[in-house]
C-alpha cells in the first residue's frame, strides 16, 4: 500500500473483506450449513470493523474522513478515491448493521434451492462489499462503476431465490435501474468533456468537479442524466414501477437490502454528486422535484392502503417515505436536509424490521396476502408485538426515529413551502391507515383456520430482529449522534448551493431535543 | 537478383525487409503451408499445418514487437513509422498495433480451427469439401475420418490481407489486400463439417454480396483517381485540400469507397450478409471473422478517411452520423427477436459496428486535442481489443455446448444451461456482460473510451443515442443469461463436451482479458495513445 496516508487503509479493508468472504463462499460447498456460519462471521467482522472506525471517526469535522486517493485509469482522468463523510459513514453504518441481520433472518431461505447454499450469502457478501465502495466513492467514475456494479448481485438474488414470478421481476429491476444507469453513463461522459478543459486535465474526482466550470445549459443537461438514474433508483413516482415487483418477489432478506440500502445510492448520490456538483440546476430543477416528491408520497401511500400483499404494501410505503426523503434534500433547508439525511438511515432500520417481521410471518403461513390472515396475536404474541412496533415505527410514531426525522423535514420543508408542507402532512395521516388496517386485519380478530398453528418467533428470528428494535427506540429518543454526524454534510452541502435558511434554526434545537 | 535485372532505365525498388518482416513471414508461412499440404503425407499434415501456423503467427508477432520498439518518430512524437514499399505500405504506429491485436487473435481462433476432441478425432471442417453434401462420398469420406488441412494455409493467407488492408498507403494496394483477406473467408465459411447445406450458402451469399462491394471499392478507386489524379493517400489530401467548390467526383468516389469499407465493418445498410454469414460458417471461422475482420476493416476506414479524405469532413461526416444511428438501431432492435445464439452475436456484433462509429465519427477532434485527453484514433483501437477478445471468447463457447447433432445454437436449447455446467454459463454470461457494458469488464471500458471522444468531437446527440441503444442490446444479452439460468431445461437439456487444452485455452485468454481490460485497461489504453496518429 502506497496511500498518503500512514495509517491501514481502513476503508478498503472493510470493503475487500466482504468481497474476500464472497470469493471464498463461491467455492464452499453447495449445501450445509457451513456458508452460512462463514457468512455470518464474516459479516460481523465487517461490522466490527466499521464500528471501530465510527469511533475513530471525528463527528462535526467538516470534509472527508479516512481518505485514500490513487491513480486508477488516468486516460479517463479516473482515481480509485475513497473517503467519509458523516452521510457516507451512516449509511455505511446501516449496511453492515444490516448484513449480519440479514443473514441471520434468512438463514434457511436459500435451503432447497437450485443455486446452492453458498451462492445465495456469497450474493449477500458481495453487495455488501459493493454497497460500500458506493458510500464512500469520491470519484465519480469509481462511482458509476460500484453503483451498476451493485445490479448484479441483487440481479442473483431475486432471479435465483425468489418467489413464482422471479425472473420476471429480476429482468425488469435490472432493465430499469440499467436504463438510469446508462442515462448516468451520458452524462458522466459529458463530465469528462468538462474537466477536460480544465488546465489540470480531465479528473472525475469529486474535489475537481466542485469547481468545474461549464455553461448552464450543459449543468443542466448534465443534471438530469444523474437525476433519472437517482430517481429511478429511489424509486420516484412515475419511475417506481420495479420496485413492488422486485419486493414482492425477492426474499425478505433481499428485500431488506434492496429497500433499505441499495435504494439508499438513489437519494445518496442526488445529493453527494447531482446536487454536488451541479449546484445551479439543482436549484432550476427543485420546483418539478419537489412537486415529484410530494406525488411520490401521496400515491406511494394512496397504494399501500390498497394493497393486499403485505410484500408490495411495504415497498409502497417506502415509495412514500423516499418521496419524504427527496422532498427534504431539496427543500435546501439545513433542517429539511438534515431530516432526509436521517431519514435514510432511520428509513432503513424501521423498514428492514418490519420487512423481516413479515417475512417471518410469510413464511410460517405461505402467502403474502392480507386476507389469509387474522388473529395471529393470539396464537404468536411476540411475533405480533413485533409487527406493530415496526409497523409503528415506519408510520413515524413520535418516540420511534423515524419520526425525528419525518419532522425535521416537514418543518424544513413549510419554510420554503407551506403547500408542499402541508400535502406531504396527509402522507403521515395515510400511513397511519396503511399500517393499522394492515396490523387490523392480520392480526386481530378471531383465530383464523389457517392460522391457528402459526407458531410463534424462534430465538434466532427475535435475534434478529432485537438490535433493529433497540436502534429504532433509542434513535427515537435520542437523536443527536447521528444529527450530528450529517450535519457537517449538510452544512457544506448547503454553502455549496448557495442558499441559506429562511430563518435561524431554532427547529433543529426543538427536533433533537424530543 | 535485382543486379542481373538491372538496366539502364530501371531503378529498382527499395523494399525495407526488416519492416515488413510481420507480413512476409505470414504469407511466407501460408506458402509453406499450400507446399506441406501437396507433399506431407496425410496421417502427419494436420500436425504440421498446426504447428507452422501457429509458429509462423508467434513469429511474426515477435517481429511486430521488434519493428515496433524501432520507429522514427514524426510531428515531435505525435506520429511514429514510416511509408514505405514505394509509398505502398504504412508502417506506423496504428498499423503496428493492429497488426499486433490481429496477430493476437489469430493465434487464438487458430486454436480453435485446431480443435479435434469436440467432433470425435476430427476438426470442425469438412472432411472433403469436393462431395455433395448428403451422398454416398461424403458419408463414407466422414467414415473414414478424413480430415483436410488446408484451412490452415487459407486462414494464413486472410490474416496476411488483413494486415495489409489498414496499413495499404494507396488504394490499390488496399484494394488487393481487400481480395486477398476475402476470397480466403469466402472459402472457410463453406467448409463446415455438419450442416453443410447451410454453410455453403452462406459462402455463397458472403461471396456474392462481397464481390458486389469489392465493385463498388474499385469503381471508388476509380473515380477518386479521376478526381486526384492519384491512388496515393497523401495525394488525395493534398488534392481534397486544395480543391475550390464541390466536386462530383470526389463526393461519388468517397460515397463508393465508403460503401466496400462499410460492408466489411457490417455497418448498416450494407449489413445483411453478416447473419446469415455468421450463422452458417464453422464457429472457429465466424469467431476469427467477427473479431479479425472487422479489426482490419475498421483500421482501412480510419486510414481512408481520415488521411486522404480528412479535408472534406465536413462532406462525409453528416453520412457517417446517419450510418452509425442507423447501425446502432438495427443491430439492437432486430437482434431482440433472434432465436438463435451465433444470429444473435452477429447482430450484437452489428450493434457494436454502431458503436465503434460512433466513436470514428467524432475523430476529427482527436487529432486536435493533445495532452492527457482520449483521442478518437485511440478509443478506436482500444475498443477493437476489447470486442475481439470477448467475441473470440463467446464463439468458442458456443462451440463447447452440443447436442446430439453437433452444436447447438438454437436458443431454447440453451435453457438451463447454468444447471448442467454453471462454469460455462458462468463465463458466456460474463461474456454478454461485457457485450452490455456492464462497469468492471472490457466492454464498459471500451464503451467509455469510444463515448468520451464522440462527445469531444461533438457528436454528443448519438452518444445519447449510443446510450439508449445499449439499453436496448442490454434487454437481450439479459433475456439469454435469464434463459441459461432461470429457465428449466427442454428436453435433455444440452450437453457441454470437455474440449482440448486448445479450446480451453481460448476461452480462458477470452476471459481473463475481458476482465483484465475492464479492471486495470490503462496499459493497452497507453499503448493505443503511443500508437499515435496516422502518418501520410
Amino acid at each position: 500500500m502506497t496511500g498518503s496516508e500512514t495509517s491501514l487503509p481502513w476503508l478498503s479493508i472493510l470493503i475487500v473483506i466482504p468481497l474476500i468472504g464472497a470469493g471464498v463462499l463461491s467455492i464452499m460447498p453447495r449445501h450445509s450449513d457451513l456458508p452460512k456460519q462463514v457468512a455470518f462471521a464474516i459479516s460481523l467482522v465487517t461490522l466490527g470493523v466499521s464500528i471501530v472506525m465510527a469511533i475513530d471517526y471525528q463527528i462535526g469535522r467538516s470534509g472527508y474522513q479516512f481518505v485514500e486517493e490513487h491513480s486508477w485509469i488516468s486516460s479517463f482522468g479516473a482515481n480509485y478515491a475513497i473517503g467519509l463523510d458523516g452521510l457516507g459513514l451512516s449509511l455505511v453504518l446501516l449496511t453492515t448493521i444490516l448484513t449480519p441481520i440479514v443473514i441471520l433472518a434468512g438463514w434457511n431461505d436459500a435451503d432447497g434451492r437450485d443455486w446452492g447454499v453458498n451462492s445465495f450469502f456469497a450474493w449477500m457478501l458481495a453487495l455488501e462489499g459493493l454497497a460500500i465502495g458506493v458510500f464512500s466513492a469520491t470519484d465519480v467514475f469509481l462511482f458509476y462503476v460500484l453503483f451498476e456494479a451493485t445490479l448484479i448481485p441483487i440481479y442473483f438474488l431475486i432471479g435465483g431465490f425468489g418467489g413464482p414470478r422471479r425472473s420476471y421481476a429480476a429482468a425488469k429491476f435490472l432493465l430499469y435501474n440499467l436504463f438510469g444507469g446508462l442515462l448516468m453513463l451520458a452524462s458522466v461522459v459529458g463530465l469528462y468533456v468538462v474537466s477536460s478543459k480544465s488546465a489540470s486535465g480531465p479528473s472525475y474526482l469529486l474535489s475537481d468537479l466542485v469547481h468545474a466550470s461549464m455553461s448552464q445549459p450543459t449543468g443542466r443537461w448534465l443534471f438530469l442524466g444523474f437525476f433519472i438514474a437517482f430517481a429511478i433508483k429511489a424509486p420516484m413516482w412515475p419511475v417506481h414501477t420495479w420496485l413492488p415487483e422486485a419486493a414482492s418477489e425477492g426474499t425478505s432478506g433481499t428485500s431488506v437490502l434492496l429497500i433499505s440500502v441499495l435504494d439508499k445510492i438513489g437519494t445518496f448520490g442526488l445529493m453527494r454528486f447531482a446536487i454536488g456538483i451541479f449546484p445551479e440546476a439543482s436549484r432550476w430543477a427543485a420546483p418539478v422535484v419537489i412537486t415529484l416528491a410530494v406525488i411520490s408520497i401521496l400515491y406511494g401511500a394512496l397504494l399501500a392502503v390498497g394493497q393486499n400483499d403485505i410484500r408490495r404494501l411495504i415497498a409502497y410505503t417506502s415509495v412514500s417515505h423516499f418521496g419524504f426523503i427527496v422532498l427534504g434534500i431539496f427543500a435546501f433547508t439545513s433542517q429539511a436536509q438534515a431530516g432526509a439525511a436521517l431519514y435514510m438511515f432511520n428509513h432503513g432500520i424501521s423498514t428492514a424490521a418490519l420487512f423481516l417481521v413479515s417475512g417471518f410471518l410469510i413464511s410460517r403461513r405461505g402467502s403474502k396476502m392480507i386476507t389469509d390472515y387474522g388473529g395471529v396475536e393470539k396464537v404468536a404474541p411476540v411475533l405480533a408485538g413485533m409487527f406493530l412496533l415496526s409497523g409503528l415505527s415506519v408510520l413515524s410514531l413520535p418516540g420511534l426515529s423515524p419520526f425525528v426525522s419525518e419532522f425535521l423535514v416537514l418543518i424544513g420543508t413549510f419554510t420554503i413551502s407551506i403547500t408542499a408542507a402541508v400535502i406531504a402532512s396527509l402522507g403521515i395521516v395515510l400511513a397511519a391507515l396503511y399500517i393499522l388496517l394492515m396490523y387490523q386485519r392480520t392480526m386481530t380478530g378471531p383465530v383464523r383456520e389457517s392460522t391457528k398453528n402459526i407458531p410463534d418467533l424462534g430465538t434466532r428470528e427475535i435475534v434478529a430482529l432485537a438490535p433493529l428494535i433497540a436502534l429504532i427506540l433509542v434513535l427515537g429518543f435520542f437523536p443527536k449522534p447521528a444529527l450530528d454526524m450529517v450535519t457537517p454534510t449538510v452544512n457544506s452541502l448547503l454553502q455549496q448551493i448557495g442558499v441559506s435558511d429562511p430563518s435561524p434554526t431554532v427547529a433543529l434545537q426543538e427536533g433533537s431535543s424530543k | 537478383m535485382s543486379m542481373l535485372a538491372a538496366a539502364p532505365t530501371f531503378t529498382a525498388p527499395t523494399i525495407a525487409y526488416g519492416k515488413l518482416s510481420p507480413l512476409l513471414i505470414v504469407f511466407g508461412a501460408a506458402l509453406i503451408g499450400v507446399l506441406v499440404e501437396a507433399f506431407v503425407p496425410r496421417t502427419r499434415r494436420y500436425l504440421a499445418q498446426a504447428v507452422l501456423t501457429l509458429g509462423g503467427l508467434l513469429v511474426a508477432l515477435v517481429a511486430v514487437i521488434l519493428v515496433a520498439t524501432h520507429l522514427t518518430s514524426h510531428d515531435s512524437g505525435a506520429a511514429h513509422g514510416s511509408i514505405e514499399a514505394m509509398g505502398a505500405i504504412a508502417v506506423d504506429g496504428p498499423s503496428l498495433f493492429i497488426w499486433g491485436t490481429l496477430l493476437i487473435f489469430s493465434i487464438i481462433s487458430v486454436m480453435l480451427f485446431a480443435e479435434r476432441d469436440l467432433e470425435g478425432g476430427v476438426t470442425a471442417f469438412a472432411g472433403q469439401a469436393a462431395n455433395l453434401p448428403g451422398t454416398e462420398a461424403e458419408r463414407e469420406a466422414s467414415a473414414r475420418g478424413i480430415e483436410h488441412t488446408e484451412v490452415f494455409p487459407l486462414v494464413l493467407f486472410a490474416i496476411g490481407g488483413m494486415m495489409l488492408f489498414p496499413a495499404a498507403n494507396d488504394l490499390l494496394t488496399m484494394f488487393v489486400a481487400l481480395e486477398v483477406l476475402s476470397l480466403p473467408l469466402y472459402l472457410l465459411c463453406g467448409l463446415a463439417r455438419r450442416r453443410r447445406l447451410i454453410s455453403q450458402e452462406a459462402a455463397m451469399k458472403y461471396f456474392l454480396l462481397g464481390a458486389f462491394s469489392s465493385a463498388f471499392f474499385l469503381y471508388g478507386v476509380a473515380l477518386i483517381y479521376g478526381f486526384a489524379g492519384s491512388v496515393q493517400l497523401a495525394d488525395i489530401d493534398a488534392a481534397v485540400s486544395s480543391r475550390v467548390g464541390a466536386s462530383g467526383l470526389l463526393l461519388t468516389g468517397m460515397g463508393m469507397l465508403a460503401v466496400g469499407l462499410l460492408f466489411k465493418v457490417g455497418a448498416a445498410p450494407f449489413h445483411a450478409w453478416t447473419p446469415d454469414v455468421y450463422q452458417g460458417a464453422p464457429t472457429s471461422v465466424t469467431a476469427f471473422m467477427a473479431a479479425c475482420t472487422k479489426l482490419a476493416a475498421f483500421g482501412a476506414l480510419l486510414r481512408v478517411f481520415y488521411v486522404a479524405l480528412g479535408s472534406a469532413r465536413w462532406d462525409w461526416e453528416p453520412m457517417m452520423w446517419i450510418i452509425a444511428a442507423l447501425t446502432m438501431l438495427i443491430g439492437s432492435v432486430v437482434a431482440i427477436t433472434q432465436t438463435d445464439v451465433k444470429r444473435m452475436l452477429a447482430y450484437s456484433s452489428i450493434a457494436h459496428a454502431g458503436f465503434l462509429m460512433t466513436g470514428f465519427v467524432g475523430v476529427h477532434q482527436g487529432i486536435v486535442v493533445a495532452g492527457r485527453e482520449i483521442t478518437s484514433l485511440q478509443a478506436v483501437l482500444f475498443y477493437l481489443v476489447v470486442y475481439g477478445f470477448a467475441t473470440i471468447g463467446a464463439f468458442a463457447v458456443v462451440t463447447v455446448v452440443r447436442d446430439a447433432g453437433g452444436e447447438t445454437t438454437h436458443l431454447s436449447r440453451w435453457a438451463g444451461l447454468g444447471r448442467e455446467a454453471p462454469v460455462v454459463a458462468g463465463v458466456f454470461a460474463f461474456f454478454l456482460l461485457a457485450f452490455a457494458g456492464i462497469p468492471l469488464t472490457s466492454g464498459f471500458a471500451g464503451k467509455w473510451a469510444v463515448f468520451t471522444s464522440a462527445w469531444s468531437g461533438g457528436a454528443w446527440p448519438l452518444v445519447v443515442l449510443a446510450v439508449l441503444m445499449s439499453v436496448v442490446a442490454a434487454f437481450f444479452y439479459i433475456r439469454v443469461i435469464v434463459l441459461m439460468f432461470f429457465s428449466d431445461p427442454v428436453g435433455d437439456g444440452p450437453i457441454v463436451a470437455v474440449p482440448s487444452i486448445l479450446t480451453t485455452a481460448t476461452i480462458t485468454i477470452g476471459a481473463a482479458m475481458t476482465l483484465i481490460l475492464g479492471v486495470a485497461p490503462q496499459p493497452v489504453l497507453d499503448l493505443a495513445r503511443q500508437a499515435g496518429q496516422f502518418i501520410r
